[in-house]
């Protein structure tokens, strides 16, 4: 007779697609089940682990970067295998990970952007956020990015804290930057930077701004960018303050006068000037005649209330024409489908209920494949949020295995998974080889005065492990 | 957080009735889905919603309420919700008025439904996490390095 599934002599096996805070949370909350042996896993398609925390929090915000500690611990268990630069779909696929484990959990983040869906958002000139950000963190994908920062006037569009994070590297003195980890090629190229007017453009009004109080204020403390917005676009109106006085919500109360501040503010003779712009949203970008983007046409909005009382844009009739060279839409993230995983077109997510992937006909779950994070639920929240969202996830995979609705891989050993990812991947990172990676990294910023010196493309990472 | 977002992790489209179908069809359709409210529908145009407890106040008065329709029973004044309608607000109007399910429909067209549990389990989610966001910036420098 075969042992139970989830005991020492047979463990419970899982793959864990994707090494950001969810991959990690997803793995905490599987490992510490005092009732199953769980051995994790985890694949992610770069050899460095944490996703976002790595290659999306702004360098300039470490203190945050320091949630990483704990991943590390749940790393450190005897159970946990970080199978690192091995991607699922290419060098792994669903079959292989069938035929290995009982369930695999994919927390593959959100990998590209959306669109604004307006004429003249491919010209040269205009960017996602996404390769931004990537770009100036070092992800070794976007390190060959180009932004032409010789422009004097940049545009940002969306006020989330991606729009923050952009406008604020924007904006950064060299010297502010240097005491970071920003990537040293992106640390070069802002130095040389002739940015001079930033716009961040709100479609709603003060009160619906999506970016938090902390960014908020942070805007309003830059070393060599004075902040501005325009009196009549910063205060509320009728619906809003409304809204804001039956709420009563304080973090938006204090927002709202936050910015007020930032609109009577006199300018210091900084030299940087970031706007802060409301209730209009792009309609066009306009060409230079070649190609280049020349100027935006924004659309001036109203607030309008839908029946649940939430306040939406509306477009009305005024126009104006902003001219930038440069523009960055920070209007969310998006999910991208996995070869073989059922995806929900809809919200750009995998198909699936509290974590279960479902079956697209049948909507019923499909035994042994779950998704837990941005991929489950979209891209919002900040790291902590996706905690209790992969311990739902989690806890949907004990229900299952409860009811023996498992996956029957036919080599369920550490040692076949670990055979065929040197077959098909020889050159993967493990956990030990990351650690030894960090240590070069910070050996490197110690030098420098700075946090760490990302090493930003794969070569480098194997140069230095040896390989 | 908005209603989206819900909807994301939601596989189940929200469960529908046509108003000529009877008291009788809507039950089992409640039971067998397991919850407390179906969506009354004209092709994919929400016309009204019809709770567990519509029908128990029929019950209550009236022995023959089984072969009633779902159109006699179901509210027709729905307030329905977007996907973009964030939660702080949909939270406010459901408790205020006392609505337990939400129909959503994007551009007149029902996409989903979200039950007020729905609606305070995701924004007790988000308060969660960033309570323990901010103490990991709290506590960052106890030992070790940021990555
Ligand atoms: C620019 C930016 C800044 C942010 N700043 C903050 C902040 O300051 N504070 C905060 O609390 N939150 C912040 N957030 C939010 C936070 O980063 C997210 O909530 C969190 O990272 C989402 O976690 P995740 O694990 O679901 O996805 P991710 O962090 O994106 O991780 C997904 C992982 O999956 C891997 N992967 C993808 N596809 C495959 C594949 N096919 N095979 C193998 N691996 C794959 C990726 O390489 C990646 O490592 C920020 C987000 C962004 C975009
Ligand atoms: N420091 C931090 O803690 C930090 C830093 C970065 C990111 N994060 C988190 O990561 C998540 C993702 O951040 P995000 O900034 O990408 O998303 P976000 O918070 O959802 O913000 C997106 C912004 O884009 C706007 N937008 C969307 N579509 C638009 C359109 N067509 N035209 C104009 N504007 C449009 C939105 O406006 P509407 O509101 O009107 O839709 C909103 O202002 C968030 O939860 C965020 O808090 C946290």
């Amino acid at each position: 007779m075969t042992p139970t599934t989830g005991t020492s002599a047979r463990p419970l096996r899982v793959a864990i697609v994707g090494a950001g805070p969810t991959g990690f949370y997803a793995a905490d909350h599987l490992l510490r089940n005092p009732e199953v042996v769980v051995e994790v896993d985890m694949f992610d398609r770069l050899p460095t682990p944490y996703g976002l925390v790595r290659l999306g929090v702004a360098p300039d915000h470490q203190k945050i970067k320091f949630v990483t500690n704990a991943f590390d611990k749940v790393a450190a268990s005897l159970r946990f295998r970080f199978y690192g630069g091995v991607e699922f779909g290419k060098d792994v696929t669903l079959a292989d990970l069938q035929a290995h484990y009982h369930q695999i959990v994919y927390c593959t983040g959100a990998q590209t952007d959306r669109r604004m869906g307006i004429p003249g958002e491919d010209l040269t000139g205009s960017h996602p956020a996404t390769e931004f950000v990537a770009w100036y963190n070092g992800h070794p994908d976007y390190r060959d990015c180009a932004f032409d920062l010789s422009q004097e006037s940049v545009a940002v569009v969306g006020v989330g804290n991606v729009a923050a994070d952009v406008v604020r590297i924007l904006c950064r003195t060299p010297e502010e930057l240097a005491i970071t980890d920003v990537a040293d090629y992106a640390l070069e190229a802002l130095r040389k930077s002739r940015v001079r007017e930033v716009y961040l453009l709100g479609r709603r009004g003060p009160a619906q701004a999506a970016f938090t109080n902390p960014e908020v204020r942070e805007l309003g403390e830059l070393a060599d960018a004075d902040i501005t917005a325009i009196p009549q676009e910063v205060e509320l109106d009728p619906l809003s303050r409304a809204a804001v006085e039956r709420s009563q919500d304080r973090a938006t109360l204090k927002k709202v006068e936050m910015l007020r501040e930032y609109a009577r503010r006199a300018p210091t003779g900084k030299s940087r000037r970031l706007v802060l712009r409301f209730l209009v949203s792009p309609v066009e970008l306009i060409s230079d005649g070649a190609g280049r983007v020349a100027a935006m046409r924004l659309v001036r909005n109203e607030l309008y209330a839908t029946s649940t009382g939430a306040l939406q844009p509306r477009a009305t009739d005024r126009f104006e024409e902003l001219p930038v060279g440069l523009v960055f839409r920070s209007v969310g993230y998006r999910g991208v489908p996995l070869p073989g995983v059922p995806f929900n077109e809809s919200w750009g997510v995998i198909l699936n209920d509290k974590g279960r992937v479902l079956d697209p006909d049948t909507k019923q779950p499909i035994v042994g494949e779950y998704a837990a994070g941005w991929i489950k639920r979209g891209p919002t929240g900040v790291i902590g949020t996706n905690k209790p969202d992969a311990a739902e996830t989690v806890e949907c995979m004990f229900e299952d295995l409860a009811r023996g609705a498992v996956l029957e891989p036919t080599r369920p050993e550490a040692a076949a998974a670990e055979a065929l990812v040197r077959q098909r991947q020889p050159n993967y990172v493990s956990y030990t080889d990351w650690l030894k990676l960090n240590e070069i990294e910070v050996a490197r910023g110690r030098a420098q005065g700075r946090p760490r010196v990302k090493l930003t493309s794969v070569e480098e990472m194997l140069a230095a492990l040896g390989r | 957080m908005n209603i989206a977002n819900i909807l994301a992790r939601k596989g189940s489209m929200a469960v529908t009735v046509q108003p000529e179908q009877s008291i009788r069809e809507a039950l089992a359709l409640l039971e067998r889905h397991n919850i407390g409210a179906l969506v009354a529908v004209q092709g994919d145009r929400p016309v009204g919603i019809l709770s567990e407890r519509d029908i128990v106040r029929e019950a209550a008065r009236n022995e023959s309420f089984f072969a009633r329709t779902v159109g006699d029973l179901m509210t027709r004044d729905v307030i329905t919700g977007q996907p973009p309608d964030d939660l702080l607000t949909v939270a406010y109007t459901m408790t205020e008025r006392r609505i337990r399910h939400l129909p959503v429909v994007d551009q007149g067209r029902l996409v989903g439904m979200v039950s007020i549990g729905d609606v305070l389990k995701a924004q007790r989610d988000q308060y969660q996490g960033e309570v323990d966001t901010l103490q990991t910036q709290l506590l960052a420098g106890e030992g070790g390095q940021p990555r």
